[in-house]
């Protein structure tokens, strides 16, 4: 009896040591990178002096309301840029992941070239995208839809693969055995149970194009990031405030959208 | 076998209801929704590309000289206005951005998310909460930088406070989501035991929690490497971003932006690796 009640209390000191070893090796390790960047604790205290002054200078006032015409229609472009670059990049992704899933692939290297491609287009930064795109194709709305296309083309291709993959072989196999071709058992034994899982995916990754979208406009010059940009460095911050407040509403509406699909998919 | 004379017949009844039948599959709500967005992405997507391309654009002229840059990146990438080491030590000021955000955010979204599971929290809490975190993530994280560097002025302050925000926003949503997974039943039995609240946060919770801590934790650094390196160029928050937004915007040397790109993909690289053994290590 006594043994076990030192067993337990052996138990939680251990647990308690090793949680306040965490602890300690994080303060220490966060402690280092603040030193390490030149970041100031105290300005995480001073958050709210940047609410403070986005409240303060981002209201919109009577001037900005000349801005509404120029915004809608540049926040409307980038958002069919940012469905549009989503929709071709998953058509391409969709081939490229049913023939490099390990459990459809026609050969085995196939499947690894697949992977490192789709892995290269995901890490190299959508910084340099964005800057080679301009230098090639200049300042248009292609550019921006290229550097959103290919960013989303390396994290389908990866998704999708591995939603074919969670499929298994098993159902494959089976059809198969009644003779069906590699074609067929794709588009009917494939396709119709796993369109749900690639149609959450395309969701997802619409929401979070429009969002980038603003990011690909400010290095692009093109859309809303470009005339956020605009109106932000030429000190016109009501109308920035216009732009940020039409940003958090498509954002939240496609997000509720995208919610309501999830919910009628279920 | 004797067949009675008069066979008795039953007289099939024709089913109650609408004579009118939608075929089967139309019926499907799944079927319906998927192809009603299909087809709503396709028209939007067909309105759109054509539209996209300018008036007297050089479509061929565009490609060959993208090619050609894409060759200079990959295939010569050398140096010319700065050092490898500089090089390096703003690669390793990027990945600190990163690590420091993701540290802040995860604890701060810790508590959030606390406060907005449905598990333990009322639900105009987790409402409240989860409304204004959605708010917070619908601004884009290089806005936040650019709106926190007028007020604390260029540098690493506003950097680290522009992305936490993101971070916290995020990680917040996810932490919840995946602490509403727990059963209830778990914690009413803790509760029945007349445990306190901040017993079942550290014995139930916390240990049912890691696996996937980790793993969102992880997926958010590596958002926030991106966006490290996003925030470098387009708010001039330093870093391996702003080398790479000088070589190519002000230099216009795209050899320089290779070796750079190739440092990105180099500690990509590392993170892939890591990330593959720590679901291989939660999975188990």
């Amino acid at each position: 009896m006594n043994s076990d009640v030192q067993q337990i209390n052996r138990f939680f000191s251990k647990k308690r040591f090793r949680l306040t070893l965490i602890i300690v090796i994080l303060g220490m390790a966060y402690v280092g990178a603040s030193i390490g960047l030149g970041f100031q604790t105290h300005s995480l205290l001073n958050v709210q002096d940047g609410i403070a002054w986005l409240i303060q200078n981002f209201i919109p006032n009577e001037a900005s309301k000349g801005y509404w015409n120029e915004i809608l229609q540049q926040l409307f472009r980038t958002f069919l840029v940012a469905v549009a670059a989503t929709t071709c990049a998953a058509i391409v992704s969709l081939f490229l992941a049913i023939v490099g899933a390990k459990t459809l692939t026609p050969a085995i290297t196939v499947s690894w070239v697949i992977r490192a491609f789709s892995s290269l287009l995901r890490n190299i930064p959508i910084v340099a995208w964005a800057m080679i795109l301009l230098f090639s194709f200049k300042q248009n709305d292609l550019t921006g839809f290229l550097a959103l296309f290919f960013m989303t083309l390396g994290f389908l291709t990866r998704a999708f693969m591995e939603t074919i993959e969670d499929f298994g072989t098993e159902k494959v196999q089976a059809l198969q055995a009644t003779g069906a071709t590699y074609l067929q058992v794709i588009a009917q034994g494939l396709l119709p149970e796993i369109a749900v899982a690639l149609m959450s995916w395309i969701l997802y990754m619409i929401e979070n194009n429009v969002r980038d979208a603003t990011l690909v406009g400010l290095l692009t010059g093109t859309g809303i990031g470009f005339i956020f940009n605009l109106y932000f460095k030429s000190l016109r911050y009501g109308a920035a405030g216009l732009v940020v407040l039409s940003v958090i509403i498509l954002v939240v509406s496609v997000e509720l959208i995208s919610n309501l699909i999830g919910r009628l998919l279920s | 076998m004797i067949k009675p004379e008069n066979q008795v017949s039953i007289p099939t009844r024709i089913p109650a209801g609408p004579r009118l039948s939608i075929p089967l599959r139309f019926r499907d709500r799944r079927r319906v929704t998927i192809l009603l967005t299909l087809i709503v992405l396709a028209y939007v997507t067909l309105m759109t590309l054509p539209t996209m391309i300018p008036n007297h654009f050089k479509l061929g002229a565009a490609l060959v000289s993208f090619t050609e840059n894409i060759k200079i990146m990959f295939l010569q990438p050398h140096l010319a206005n700065t050092t490898f080491v500089t090089l390096l030590g703003a690669l390793g000021q990027s990945i600190l951005l990163a690590f420091l955000t993701t540290l802040i955010g995860s604890a701060i979204a810790f508590f959030f998310a606390l406060a907005s599971t449905r598990r333990l929290a009322p639900t105009y809490l987790v409402l409240g909460i989860q409304s204004f975190m959605a708010v917070i993530r619908a601004i884009p994280t290089v806005l936040w930088v650019l709106i926190y560097s007028v007020v604390f002025g260029l540098g690493a302050n506003a950097a680290v406070v522009g992305i936490t925000f993101h971070s916290v926003a995020y990680l917040t949503k996810v932490y919840a989501d995946s602490m509403d997974e727990l059963s209830p039943g778990i914690i009413e039995t803790m509760q029945a035991m007349g445990l306190k609240k901040s017993a079942i946060i550290r014995q139930a919770i916390i240990p049912y929690l890691i696996p996937s801590y980790l793993s969102w934790t992880f997926i958010r650094f590596e958002i926030n490497f991106a966006d490290a390196i996003a925030v470098g160029a387009a708010a001039g928050a330093g870093g391996i971003g702003y080398q790479l937004f000088m070589s190519s915007s002000f230099y216009f040397n795209f050899h320089e932006v290779g070796v750079m790109v190739y440092m990105i993909l180099a500690f990509a690289l590392v993170l892939e690796i890591i990330s593959y053994r720590l679901r291989s290590v939660t999975h188990q």
